[in-house]
This record gives C-alpha cells, sequence and structure tokens, in this order.
C-alpha cells in the first residue's frame, strides 16, 4: 500500500507562488479553510491546481459538480457527446431541458452555477489518439470518467507518457472500481489489466444497464482522490483497486503492484515500456465498445453477412426462410421486440445453438449491433454457414422501420 | 479442496446469478477449470481457448494476484478464496 506524499502535484508550488483567496473566496470556503489538512495555504493549492476530467457523463458529472464546488481553479472538460434522454437517470451534471445540448455546453452552465470562481477550459471533442497528449500536456492530473476501454487505455497511455497521475473509476451495473493509476512509483491500469478484451466480449452500460447513482458513489470517489492529491494528504488510492459492490454494500481494496514488465509504466530493462508514443498501440484507442464495432465488423466481413434493419424488413415481408434471432436480455425483450424474433439471449447462444441446424441461415440481432456481432461470431465458430447480424440492431429498426417501439 | 470463488455481478450473470461458487481444485487452475465446465457461458468471459488467463481478468488469491505467484499453477489449500476481477469500462 503506498503513501502519497506532497511531491506528486502540490509540492511543484511555493506557497508563496499560490494564487490568493479573496474575501468571498474565503467565505465561500470557509469550512475548508477549518479543516487542518486543507487551511488556507491548501485551499490554494486546490484554486491553483488544473484537472482534465475525460467524459462529462455518469462519472464526470459528480466530478465535475464537486471538484468545481471545492475550488479547484480549472477544469478541463473533454466530451463530444449531445445530451440524451437516457443520460439524465445518472448525469446530474445535465438537466432535463439540455436533452438535446452537447454535454459540453449543459456542463458549461451547470459549473459557473455552482462556482462562478472556477475557469472551465472547455475541449468539445472526442478525446483521441491524435490531441490527447496537447490536451493533457496542461494538466497536473487526469479524471478518467470515459465510458469505453478505448479511451480509458489511450488515458491511461497518456497519462502515464506525461507523467500525469490518474483519477480511476469505472462502473458496472451496481459495481464499480476505483484507483489512482500513472502516480510516481505507483501501477497503471495497464499494470492491472494489460490489455482491453476484445470489442462485443464485455457488454457495455448502454447494454446492460447501471444503477443511476452508482456513478454518483465511484465519482465521488474520484474526486476525494483528486483533492487528496492536490493536498498531498491521506493515504491514496495509489497501489490499490478499490471494489465496490452496492447490491451487498461491500466495499473491498486489493493490492496492484507497478509490473516491471508493464508495456506502458514498465522498465525496458525488464522488457517493459514499449509504448513510447500514443502510435504504439493505435489499435487499443479504436473506438469499438458503442454501437456497431467497425474493426469486429472488418475482419469478420467473410463469415459474416451485414444487413441493414431495412434489408431486414424487406426480407421478412418477402418470406425468406430463416431463423431471427434476438440476443438481447429479457428486461430488453419486454420493452420492445421484432415481430417474430426468438429470444435468445447472447450468454445461452452457444449452449442453445448445439441443437440448431447449422445449414440454415440465421439472423442475429441485439440493440445495436456489437452483441450479435459476437455472437455471429460464436456461431461461425460452430460450424454455421449462414450468419447474418442486422447493422444497428432493433435501435436501427426502430429509427428505420417501426418507430411505434418503445426506444431505451 | 473446498475453495471458494468469489464473482463480480458482471460475471455472476453467466453463473446462474451466483456471486459465491465453491468448486474443488488443488490449483487455481483446476477450480477454474471446474467451474468452466460447471458454466460454459463463463468460461468463455474468464480465460481463452487455450485455458490461460485474459489480460482483462485478474485472479486474486486470497489478496494477493496470482501473476505475482504461479498464475493457474499457484497451490490452493481448503477455505482459500479466489477473486475474479474483470475490467470494466463503463462511466
Amino acid at each position: 500500500m503506498s503513501t502519497m506524499t506532497s511531491s506528486t502535484t502540490s509540492g511543484t508550488h511555493s506557497a508563496a507562488s499560490l494564487p490568493t483567496l479573496d474575501a468571498a473566496e474565503t467565505l465561500r470556503y470557509s469550512r475548508h479553510l477549518l479543516l487542518d489538512e486543507v487551511g488556507i495555504e491548501g485551499q490554494r493549492r486546490i484554486k491553483n491546481a488544473r484537472v482534465l476530467l475525460i467524459g462529462a457523463g455518469g462519472l464526470g458529472s459528480p466530478t465535475a459538480l464537486y471538484l468545481a464546488a471545492a475550488g479547484v481553479g480549472t477544469l478541463g472538460l473533454v466530451d463530444f457527446d449531445v445530451v440524451d434522454a437516457t443520460n439524465l437517470h445518472r448525469q446530474i451534471l445535465h438537466g432535463t431541458t439540455d436533452v438535446g445540448r452537447s454535454k459540453i455546453d449543459s456542463a458549461r452552465d451547470r459549473i459557473h452555477s455552482v462556482n462562478p470562481h472556477v475557469h472551465l477550459e472547455a475541449f468539445d471533442t472526442r478525446f483521441d489518439s491524435a490531441n490527447a497528449l496537447e490536451i493533457l500536456r496542461d494538466f497536473d492530473i487526469v479524471v478518467d470518467g470515459t465510458d469505453n476501454f478505448a479511451t480509458r487505455y489511450l488515458t491511461n497511455d497518456a497519462a502515464v507518457l506525461l507523467g500525469k497521475p490518474n483519477a480511476f473509476g469505472c462502473i458496472f451495473r451496481f459495481e464499480g472500481q476505483a484507483s489512482v493509476f500513472g502516480a510516481p512509483d505507483g501501477p497503471c491500469y495497464r499494470c492491472l489489466f494489460r490489455d482491453p478484451p476484445p470489442a462485443g466480449l464485455v457488454p457495455n452500460c448502454a447494454e446492460a444497464g447501471v444503477l443511476g447513482v452508482l456513478p454518483g458513489l465511484v465519482g465521488t470517489i474520484q474526486a476525494i482522490e483528486t483533492l487528496k492529491l492536490i493536498l498531498g494528504i491521506g493515504d491514496s488510492l495509489v497501489g490499490r483497486l478499490l471494489l465496490i459492490e452496492t447490491l451487498g454494500m461491500n466495499f473491498r481494496s486489493i493490492t496492484v503492484r507497478r509490473d516491471p514488465t508493464c508495456p506502458s509504466c514498465g522498465d525496458p530493462a525488464f522488457g517493459g515500456g514499449s509504448i513510447r508514443s500514443l502510435d504504439d498501440r493505435a489499435d487499443d484507442y479504436a473506438e469499438a465498445t458503442c454501437g456497431v464495432a467497425k474493426s469486429t465488423v472488418e475482419s469478420s466481413a467473410a463469415a459474416i453477412r451485414d444487413i441493414t434493419a431495412v434489408q431486414l424488413a424487406e426480407r421478412i415481408s418477402r418470406g425468406d426462410d430463416f431463423d431471427l434471432i434476438d440476443v438481447r436480455e429479457p428486461a430488453e425483450w419486454e420493452i420492445a421486440r421484432i415481430e417474430g424474433a426468438r429470444l435468445v439471449p447472447l450468454a445461452t447462444v452457444r449452449q442453445a445453438s448445439e441443437s440448431w441446424d447449422r445449414a440454415r441461415e440465421v439472423v442475429l440481432f441485439c440493440k445495436a449491433g456489437v452483441r450479435s456481432m459476437n455472437a455471429a461470431h460464436q456461431l461461425v465458430e460452430s460450424g454455421f454457414t449462414r450468419v447474418t447480424n442486422v447493422l444497428g440492431g432493433i435501435t436501427s429498426w426502430t429509427n428505420d422501420v417501426d418507430p411505434s417501439l418503445r426506444r431505451y | 479442496m473446498a475453495i471458494t470463488v468469489t464473482l463480480p455481478a458482471v460475471l455472476a450473470r453467466l453463473a446462474d446469478g451466483n456471486k459465491e461458487l465453491s468448486a474443488d481444485g488443488v490449483t487455481v487452475g483446476e477450480v477454474i477449470d471446474a467451474l468452466s465446465v460447471r458454466y460454459p457461458p463463463l468460461a468463455a468471459r474468464i480465460r481463452d481457448d487455450a485455458g490461460k488467463p485474459y489480460p482483462f481478468v485478474v485472479y486474486y488469491l486470497n489478496d494477493e494476484d496470482i501473476r505475482l505467484g504461479n498464475g493457474f499453477a499457484s497451490s490452493v489449500i481448503d477455505g482459500d478464496e479466489v477473486t475474479l476481477v474483470p475490467a470494466i469500462a463503463g462511466g
């Protein structure tokens, strides 16, 4: 277990060079100033801090709101997305009237209302390997609040290359993980999970659901870790992965050690540290977890046929002979279904298909096309010769064929 | 040897919803083999086709990462606990 000393970010500025607090700020932060561990000097360190938040979504909402309220002088915020109605049950940075606005615009208004002393540097763009280093370079700490593996590996590698600590959090259904990666002598995300899973193997929140309050809990932990790094107080989560399980309400932390062979932060003397630039692992940063997995579609083009929802509708009305299989979960089936489809959730496809006719055409769909592509791979591997995947899944079907279906 | 295996929700769904399972074996690998036979959908998510651990699932024996020991060949004794920690990405 590591103890973060004040050297990480706070020690680089002598007290004399820190910005001062005016009367309004002194009043606003009075409950911080009363804490011996913060005090006036600590609050000035918070004001001097530059924190970059990747993502203004579930995790980015509480981190942005609390770090703004706490008086972080400069908050950077990167997000390319637009507020959607399905965001509102957890993304408390955005309100009902913000649906359709860019998340950056919505966040700017909200952060300004929480604390006008905060300077917001907004990046209304996708955080990618072309801009990651340029954006992150001017910040002290990065807070990983993204929703996909590609951006998480990118954030990790960029943070390690630039020597910036990463207050990490992630969520799934009722569970979360939090840590601080990339601190001096601490492990990074790749020390724990060397490589990302292939597209489609691990469902994302859009497919599997998430308890709305959960990112509030995990994001708040990220915000606390960020303040601890700024202030150089307490025992940070460097070297520990906090496992949060909210149904049983159990918290547990496990030790994560720095791996000298880690491709990101490892030591070349031990075969590590092979990632010298963001060009070295470009495949890991390819957007593949949301919507249609492009790389998967390309690599399987030979064995799996893709059709659009409109083409599926034409084939159904023509009376083509095939089995239409819905690989979503029962709860999704309850919300919306395509007439004539049979429900076989992804996890059960391999077993269920053992009794199917391998020469018969199977047309697969899910919500957005990723899980069905995964199922298609499994069927091809098991010897099915006529496997078809519906691009964009029932979401495209609802958009392009039957708008009467409920969206989710 | 009865070993307790703890699964997070994302994996428990593939094991009939069980978050805590008991399985026999004298190594971590044997315990995982036993579970993989019992729950085929789980098997595909916790190890590769060659039976090796994936780089995105970490196995803890009691509180120690098995990669610091002998990996799947790490011996287990009655009462040991194996915890699976998969990478998750939601945010």
